[in-house]
């Protein structure tokens, strides 16, 4: 392992606070690879090296674990992670040519980062946001309802380095190292930014206000 | 006309409505104060007695689930929340959790004291960051309220609650890839029986629940079983989200008894877009056989869906209008299942490989009539014969869609290309011309 003396105690202390949460210590292996990802944009040799340390396991054991998730990342990622959704209904809703419009001005494709370093693009299974179709999500934050323009706008953006806002999250998606640090489980204070539900969420609450049905005493 | 029942939903649209206070306002906390007065077993028989089942697919009897736990040995017993949702179209889960995660935490503390656990999971799906810190901060709030950690409310029951986000996969949605993935491994399907609940996690009895049958708990306990079961068919009872998406006016979450139809919801949600036919729809997630307009009165309840063909699963209705391909919809679906197979069994892996190679030929009209036959005989080797049911599941759609639109699939054969047009089903105007370079998804989903 390189990691210098404080990146590894701090990383140390992270991982005994993971570990903790666990009757079983293994069960902090995902947690952690998100972890070492939050220190080194993806999951590196050392950060394998160190998991398997910290929990009695082999790199080997580490490193099938890791291969077998998407989210785990094997090359340095780019800062922000932007994913398109092509599942069905959102490719059908317009995802397909938004992912076409967006790889061609970021002039990567599906899982490749760009030179410097800013952005990973990837074509996005479902993200379970169908009613806010199409989607992108930067960083696994929502950006909803997207249209060519919107999308492009929002690269535009993070190559620029201006900070983006999405639609239901927090008030500037933060990089992908610091995302990864919330998936460890470590909180970032940002879980009051952004609203509680989008329009669609409402949907059904709304006609229901409108029609004055509750569910108080039952269905009719 | 059957009405909306807000529920789960009923204070999404309040101030800071995934807070603690905010939930308190609105009586939150309540009924797990209430049932940490009552017997165990009492509880456990009126979730039974609600006809409360499954809300994350399968429909199983959630009381009797918990029932068959072994009698308490000392040792420790698990509660696992199921809140993974990446069933293509399902999108009920996260957005109540965004909106309210502590409805999921009180029925978690709830169920937790009911089969006698001390330390409950949430296994969260990683790739919905903001849903995480918002259950990250609910669990936190509840302790230092007391509504977690020890001897809660003076009752002298203790409960941890550990949040914890995967890393991308669909099949840890799967109950037994799930725990495999909780412990720290590669996400796949374990060999049934033994059931979770006699040994799950970390081999000791453990239940699996779905986000929206647990966050249904509080109510059943605050309101009583009656009110419940006054709701819904004789024997789907209760309330539940269905969450419409696609081609229709105002796509969302619409919380209604069970049994409501396609057609009551369309009309709430301002017909379909600009006034199209309605062509397809799925009414439980991409897994279940899809339906056309002669469904549209079909009861969405468990028996109907099912004596229809189809599954009620988790309620998703992906809603495709006339200018849909449906041979374009069914290919996508299937290179998701291709992405997703986990590799354990054979028929899955190598099954659905080869589904993708003749759907993508037959999508871009390089099939032949006999690529058709191949594809139900491969869908044949597949379904009933694969270890878990994301095999089945990746049929469904293929199966279904031949029955109901063959000659669609025919035309692809004999005009040699697709005959609809993609930029008319999208949402914005582009012309169809950029679009005909479609990314080779092949690569991608590598
Ligand atoms: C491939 C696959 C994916 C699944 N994904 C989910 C999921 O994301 N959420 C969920 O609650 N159940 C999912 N299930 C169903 C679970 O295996 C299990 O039946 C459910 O969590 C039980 O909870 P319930 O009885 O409360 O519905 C999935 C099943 C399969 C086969
Ligand atoms: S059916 Fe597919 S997902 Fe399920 S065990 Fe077999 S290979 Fe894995």
């Amino acid at each position: 392992m390189t990691y210098d003396e404080s990146t590894l105690t701090q990383l140390t202390a992270d991982a005994e606070q993971i570990v903790s949460r666990y009757p079983v210590p293994r069960s902090a292996l995902l947690p952690m690879l998100h972890l070492v990802q939050s220190v080194d944009g993806f999951v590196s040799p050392d950060g394998i090296a160190f998991c398997a340390d910290q929990l009695g396991l082999t790199s080997a054991e580490v490193s099938a674990v890791a291969t077998f998730y998407t989210q785990y990342k094997r090359r340095p990622n780019g800062e922000y992670q932007v994913g398109v959704c092509t599942n069905t209904l959102c490719a059908v809703m317009g995802g397909d040519e938004i992912w076409k419009r967006v790889s061609e001005r970021v002039g990567v494709g599906h899982d490749e980062t760009t030179a410097d370093g800013k952005i990973s693009l990837e074509r996005l299974e479902c993200n379970a946001a169908c009613d806010f179709a199409p989607v992108m999500m930067i960083n696994w934050e929502f950006f909803d309802n997207m249209t060519p323009e919107s999308a492009l706008s929002v690269v535009n953006d993070i190559l620029d380095g201006k900070p983006v806002k999405p639609s239901r999250g927090p008030d500037a998606v933060p990089t992908f190292k610091e995302v990864s640090r919330v998936l460890a489980g470590f909180e970032d204070g940002r879980a009051d930014e952004g609203v509680g539900a989008g329009e669609p969420t409402l949907a059904g609450l709304k006609v229901a206000k409108d029609q004055g049905w509750t569910a108080e005493g039952g269905a009719k | 006309m059957t009405e909306l029942v807000p529920v789960l939903s009923a204070n999404w649209d309040q101030e800071q409505s995934w807070k603690h206070a905010s939930y308190v306002k609105g009586g939150g906390y309540g009924a797990l104060k209430k049932a940490l007065g009552i017997d165990k077993a009492d509880l456990v028989q009126m979730v039974k007695d609600s006809g409360l089942r499954g809300r994350g697919g399968a429909g199983f009897p959630t009381g009797m689930k918990w029932g068959f736990l072994p009698p308490d040995d000392g040792k420790p017993r698990y509660l696992v929340v199921n809140a993974d949702e990446s069933e293509p179209g399902t999108c009920k889960d996260i957005p109540l959790m965004m909106a309210n995660p502590h409805v999921l935490v009180e029925g978690v503390a709830i169920t937790s004291y009911a089969i006698g656990c001390n330390h409950a999971f949430i296994y969260v799906r990683g790739e919905v960051v903001h849903v995480y810190r918002r259950l990250l901060q609910a669990v936190r709030e509840a302790y230092e309220a007391g509504d977690l950690g020890k001897n809660i409310h003076g009752s002298g029951f203790d409960l941890d609650v550990t949040v914890h986000a995967g890393a991308g996969a669909y099949i840890c949605g799967e109950e037994t890839a799930l725990l495999d993935s909780l412990e720290g491994r590669r996400g796949q399907p374990r060999l049934k029986p033994p059931f979770p609940a006699v040994a799950g996690l970390y081999a000791r009895p453990t239940v699996v629940n779905n986000v929206e049958s647990v966050a249904s708990v509080p109510a059943i306990v605050e309101r009583g079983v009656e009110w419940f079961a006054g709701m819904g068919t004789e024997r789907s009872k209760g309330h539940g989200l269905f969450s419409l998406s696609g081609h229709v006016e105002k796509p969302g979450q619409y919380e209604a008894s069970l049994g409501i139809t396609l057609r009551e919801l369309l009309e709430m949600a301002g017909g379909m877009r600009g006034g199209k036919s309605l062509k397809f729809w799925t009414p439980g997630g991409s897994s279940t056989p899809i339906f056309t307009e002669e469904h549209l009165d079909t009861p969405l309840d468990y028996e109907s869906v099912g004596a229809a063909g189809s599954m009620l699963g988790t309620r998703a209705l992906q809603i495709f209008d006339e200018t849909t391909c449906v041979v374009r919809a069914v290919t996508r679906w299937t290179e998701f299942y291709k992405h997703e197979s986990c590799g354990k069994c054979t028929p899955c892996r190598e099954g659905t490989f080869w589904l993708t190679q003749i759907l993508k030929r037959l999508e871009a009209g390089n099939g032949t009539e006999a690529d058709i036959q191949q594809l139900l005989d491969t869908c044949d080797s597949i379904a009933g014969r694969s270890f878990c049911a994301l095999g089945d599941g990746a049929t469904s759609s293929i199966i279904s869609s031949v029955k109901l639109f063959r000659e669609e699939y025919e035309r692809h054969v004999t005009e040699g290309k697709c005959p609809f047009d993609h930029a008319a089903s999208a949402l914005f105007d582009y012309t169809a011309a950029s679009s005909t370079s479609e990314p080779t998804t092949e690569e991608a989903h590598a």
